[in-house]
């Protein structure tokens, strides 16, 4: 609890930034997000801009897996299917504020279809459903070849806003981020609805959950439909951004990928995913910026670090499980907390 | 008619092979209750190990077979010790990440060492290939399956009979009642990974006897999970059952609806079998209480 700050009423207690630190803190973050394409280098903002698709991503896979607790394996698959409908879409002229809403209503809707084992299996047996739901997907990837292009791939016209074209990084940015803000406090929201506390109760015992009145199945349709729109639109904005792609990018390792992020990040929050998405991709970038340094003076030393890359990744995994289960979170509360009560030790 | 039964054949053979790498998974998931991803990529690892023994090291083949499968129960200690045992009482999805990530690390370990490309191991077994009367049968495919067929065996015999068996079965089912009735659980634990690694090794090297060696042999434990799931996951004798029967329904697709059917024909199966029967053919149907 943090010092010196107190409610008169039960709602500004339940606001989402409930202390004026808080609400400093968030200006400033924003403030950063708004000038961050004027200051910062090429390189920096195209990686903001990947981090932000990670955030979307994870966001939606934190729902699913560490709100409702049903495991999925095809998130890469959907964001696929965001990026292919929004391809096919956006050749044929439609606005990227259409497709982009429809390319999530798209995978919501295979969300559902994949989700439907979960009436039946639960924990191993539905992860393992939706790994074939997976497979299945990127086959059509591959083999459709008149809608995703098959294995060369396709490319996605430029999102224009009124006849202006959102090219390059720069303002892509800031479709990426506004689209990040919103669906993260949506996110927030939903957590706190009838919905979300739903799948709170659902992931702790189902079979009380139920009891108690929740539809099962109407529950965990809705938390696999919703992971599943966050992907469809991160998927469609990945689209964007890159302006081509190939079924080989939504591999099983974009899905575990996305899983990481949710368990180093923190299961079932929103702090935990942003911070998750930011982490698992600067990691292996960070390895890749030292790989470059040393490769001057080893030269062999490029061929493994890719490899090694791979190690990082599942000994993060590991170590997160093992040491920190509640992830990156915990360990931005336990940081929160020294400075709440700052002199003082807790 | 003959082309049938040369899919068929085929298929029931390679099926074998599949059926080992479907125990090793259920050892696992039986004796400790963890799901385990990472059964391709201790499949792999066991066979570059055995790689490494006999080209690297030069030792005969069957001498580098054994040192690959003590270097691989070794392998399954420390695992067991570091990632699993930690997490025992955890919920099934931290589990199965650690094992996610477990082959994640083994994966890059491989490809950090010895590299993307593929390899020839030294033949384990003949290689002449066998002539039943028009049908022609790779001489690998067939003594593959026929270790298989052995190995599983024994594993059938060693869990109804040995002494050893029985105390694994009895951990796998309660573990606290089979501490309590002086049973070293931890010890039991440690012998199913090691076991598992073992018969995962075996397959690998059948496996890269017949395909060749490199990092995508991890990949074909994939459609392993297509038996498991069609067997039921806690029964040995369904993975084998249920593990003959992929092989024979992929063999057939692929001969009949072409290459592409393979990738897709085991997962079509799964999400069928999901909806229609979730515990499988032999496995325990589990009644759930509050």
């Amino acid at each position: 609890m943090r010092t010196g700050v107190f409610y008169e009423q039960y709602l500004s207690e339940e606001r989402m930034w409930n202390t004026p630190v808080k609400r400093w803190w968030v200006a400033v973050l924003v403030l950063l997000l708004l000038t961050l394409p004027f200051w910062s280098t090429k390189y920096l903002l195209a990686m903001a801009c990947i981090i932000g698709i990670h955030i979307l991503a994870t966001l939606g896979l934190n729902l699913t897996t560490g709100n409702a607790g049903l495991i999925s394996l095809s998130h890469g698959a959907f964001l696929g299917v965001g990026c292919y409908t929004v391809a096919y879409l956006g050749k044929m002229g439609v606005p990227f504020f259409v497709t982009l809403p429809i390319a999530g209503l798209l995978a919501a809707a295979l969300g559902v279809v994949v989700g439907l084992p979960s009436l039946r299996v639960k924990g191993i047996y539905l992860a393992i459903a939706t790994l074939a739901a997976h497979f299945l997907l990127t086959f059509v990837f591959r083999e459709w070849g008149s809608v995703t292009g098959g294995i060369q791939g396709t490319s996605i016209p430029k999102a224009s806003l009124f006849g202006y074209a959102l090219s390059g990084d720069f303002d892509n940015f800031y479709l990426i981020y506004g689209l990040v803000f919103l669906m993260a406090v949506a996110a927030r929201n939903l957590a706190r609805t009838y919905i979300g506390r739903a799948f709170i109760a659902v992931r702790d015992r189902d079979i009380s959950a139920e009891i108690l009145g929740v539809h099962l199945l109407t529950t965990k349709l809705q938390a696999f439909a919703i992971g599943a729109f966050y992907a469809g639109v991160a998927g469609g904005v990945l689209g964007y951004f890159y302006g081509a792609i190939t079924p080989e990018y939504f591999s099983l390792n974009l899905s575990i990928f996305y899983l990481a992020a949710v368990i180093t990040g923190g299961l079932g929050s929103v702090l935990g995913s942003v911070l998750g998405a930011v982490f698992m991709t600067f990691v292996p970038e960070l390895l890749r910026l030292l790989a470059n340094l040393g490769a001057q003076s080893f030269p062999g030393l490029a061929s493994i670090v890719l490899p090694m890359g791979q190690v990082v990744f599942g000994l993060l995994i590991i170590g997160f499980l093992v040491f920190e289960p509640h992830g990156l979170t915990a360990v931005w509360r336990r940081i929160q907390r020294v400075f709440h009560l700052w002199p003082f030790k807790t | 008619m003959i082309e049938f039964l040369e899919y068929s054949l085929l298929g029931l053979l390679s099926g074998g092979v599949m059926a080992l790498i479907a125990l090793s998974f259920v050892l696992v998931y039986k004796g400790t209750g963890a799901v385990n991803f990472a059964v391709g990529e201790i499949m792999m690892v066991g066979a570059y190990l055995y790689y490494a023994a006999a080209s690297t090291f030069g030792l005969p083949p069957l001498l580098a077979f054994v040192v690959s499968l003590g270097a691989i129960a070794l392998l399954a200690l420390v695992v067991e010790r570091a990632v699993l045992r930690p997490l025992s009482g955890q919920p099934t999805v931290s589990v199965m990440m650690a094992t996610i990530g477990m082959a994640s690390i083994m994966h890059g370990g491989v490809e950090a060492i010895w590299g993307g490309d593929t390899y020839a191991p030294p033949p384990l077994l003949p290689r002449s290939p066998v002539f039943l009367g028009e049908i022609l049968i790779p001489g690998t495919v067939l003594g593959n399956f026929a270790v298989s067929a052995l190995l599983i065996i024994g594993f059938l015999l060693f869990f109804r009979y040995s002494k050893t068996g029985v105390a694994l079965r009895a951990t796998a089912s309660d573990p606290v009642t089979a501490a309590t009735l002086g049973i070293n659980i931890h010890f039991a634990s440690r012998l199913t990974w090691m076991l598992a690694g073992g018969v995962g090794t075996v397959a690998g090297v059948l496996i890269s006897n017949s395909a060749g060696l490199s990092p995508a042999l991890a990949a074909a434990a994939l459609s392993v999970f297509a038996a498991i799931i069609l067997g039921g996951m806690d029964s040995v004798l369904g993975a084998i059952v249920a593990s003959l029967m992929i092989g024979l329904v992929e063999s057939l697709a692929a001969g009949y609806l072409g290459g592409k059917a393979r990738d897709i024909v085991p997962y079509l199966v799964v999400l069928l079998i999901l909806v229609i029967r979730p515990y499988g053919i032999f496995g325990t149907r589990t009644i759930e209480r509050l």
